[in-house]
């Protein structure tokens, strides 16, 4: 049976990609955003997953609104990026693990989910920078299954179906007969909000109660209704949605314990405050 | 059956619920080709062309001659697609942020900084 690693969490933004594309990590500005991945890193580099399913959530580059789905799942065996109309610059094709795409794909729908499948994929900054910063150096070590979650039109699911739904993704890589080690990453978040007259909203305590939930009651958030957590982190806040993916997705088997690799905590890079979690299973 | 009661209108903040999706149907369809660079240029070479070719309504084409963001949300306007036309003019988050606010970028920026406090 594959083996499960861990769960990682980070948030996504545009500008990070020209941070890194420009080499501006070591800048004032950028400095204590990228100084959290080093020990994330290194842990990666001793557990060494070959597989990473990524949740998060398209901004309009793979779906638009002529058919949006609530739940994707990728069955593609590469995944191409596009400037996403920013020009901002573009990754080599991530390559896809097919057999695992199928596997989490038959048992999310034994499991009562209505997903889409899809094997042709766009991905965006929110797929491709978490492995750009998780796996800075060279191609791409980990091949990719991207579980997408609407956030874009309302109503979205709710916090307590997209636990359900990450804690199915966990059954379904728990059982998946490969020798592949798997870590499962969320992206996005934490709070923030792009538009109307509140744009620029962050909620420190928020965030700082729910980066702790997630390590000692995962399930915390999921009291909340959608209204309520865009209240309280924002419209685009609500990409926390894929932490809680990540985090139930840790909670199955005989070993669903975690213990925190490291974290990081900063407010803002763009609009945002950004989050970085790293849990190890055991 | 009746429909559910309104949720409470959280301030300031803009849901893309259903009713918008079908009034900025146009709108964000004009944005979502903006992911190509071949159509950002043709928007340059002709925007109204370019606007009428999408079938914007001409409160929806306005607000795109405008550039006012809390405008072309009320068009129906959709934060991820909207971002798309922000773009062709090299205006960042922040720079829509400040404007929606009704302050300066600066100011918006040191807004964000303290929050972080």
């Amino acid at each position: 049976m594959a083996k499960i690693i861990g769960g990682l969490g980070t948030s996504h933004i545009p500008a990070i990609g020209g941070a890194i594309h420009r080499g501006a990590q070591q800048e004032p500005y950028w400095k204590p955003f990228f100084d959290g991945f080093p020990p994330i890193r290194k842990w990666l580099g001793q557990t060494q997953p070959d597989v990473v399913v990524m949740f998060y959530n398209d901004h309009g580059l793979n779906f638009f609104l002529d058919k949006m789905p609530t739940f994707a799942v990728g069955a593609a065996a590469q995944y191409h990026n596009a400037d996403e109309g920013w020009g901002i610059p573009t990754l080599p094709p991530f390559k896809g693990e097919v057999d695992l795409s199928w596997e989490i794909i038959n048992h999310l729908v034994d499991q009562e989910f209505d997903i889409t499948t899809c094997q042709e994929m766009l991905v965006d900054h929110a797929c491709t920078l978490p492995l750009k910063l998780f796996w800075p150096e060279g191609p791409c070590p980990v091949t990719v299954v991207p579980v997408c979650i609407n956030t874009v039109q309302f109503p979205l699911p709710n916090a307590r179906r997209v636990y359900a739904l990450g804690r199915a993704v966990g059954e379904a890589v728990a059982a998946w007969d490969s020798t592949k080690k798997v870590a499962f990453v969320a992206s996005g978040g934490l709070s923030h909000q792009l538009e109307g007259e509140r744009a620029g909203f962050i909620n420190k305590e928020f965030d700082l109660q729910f980066l702790q939930s997630l390590e000692t009651n995962p399930e915390w958030a999921t009291q909340f209704s959608i209204h309520e957590l865009v209240e309280k982190t924002g419209t685009q806040g609500i990409e926390l949605l894929a932490w809680l993916a990540m985090r139930a997705a840790l909670s199955t088997g005989d070993n669903s314990g975690v213990r925190k690799v490291h974290s990081n905590y900063h407010i803002p890079i763009s609009n945002t405050a950004t989050g970085l979690l790293a849990l190890e299973k055991f | 059956m009746a429909s559910k009661p309104a949720l409470p209108q959280i301030p300031g903040t803009h849901l893309f619920d259903g009713e918008c999706a079908k009034k900025g149907y146009a709108l964000n369809k004009m944005c979502f080709s903006f992911n190509s660079a071949e159509n950002r240029a043709a928007f340059l070479q002709d925007e109204e062309a370019y606007m009428t070719q999408y079938e914007l309504s001409d409160s929806q084409k306005a607000a795109i001659r405008a550039k006012q963001v809390l405008q072309l949300l009320e068009e129906g306007g959709n934060a991820y697609y909207l971002a798309k036309f922000a773009g062709i003019f090299k205006l960042d988050m922040q720079d829509i942020g400040a404007q929606q606010r009704g302050m300066s970028k600066d100011e918006f920026k040191a807004m964000l900084v303290a929050a972080g406090q």
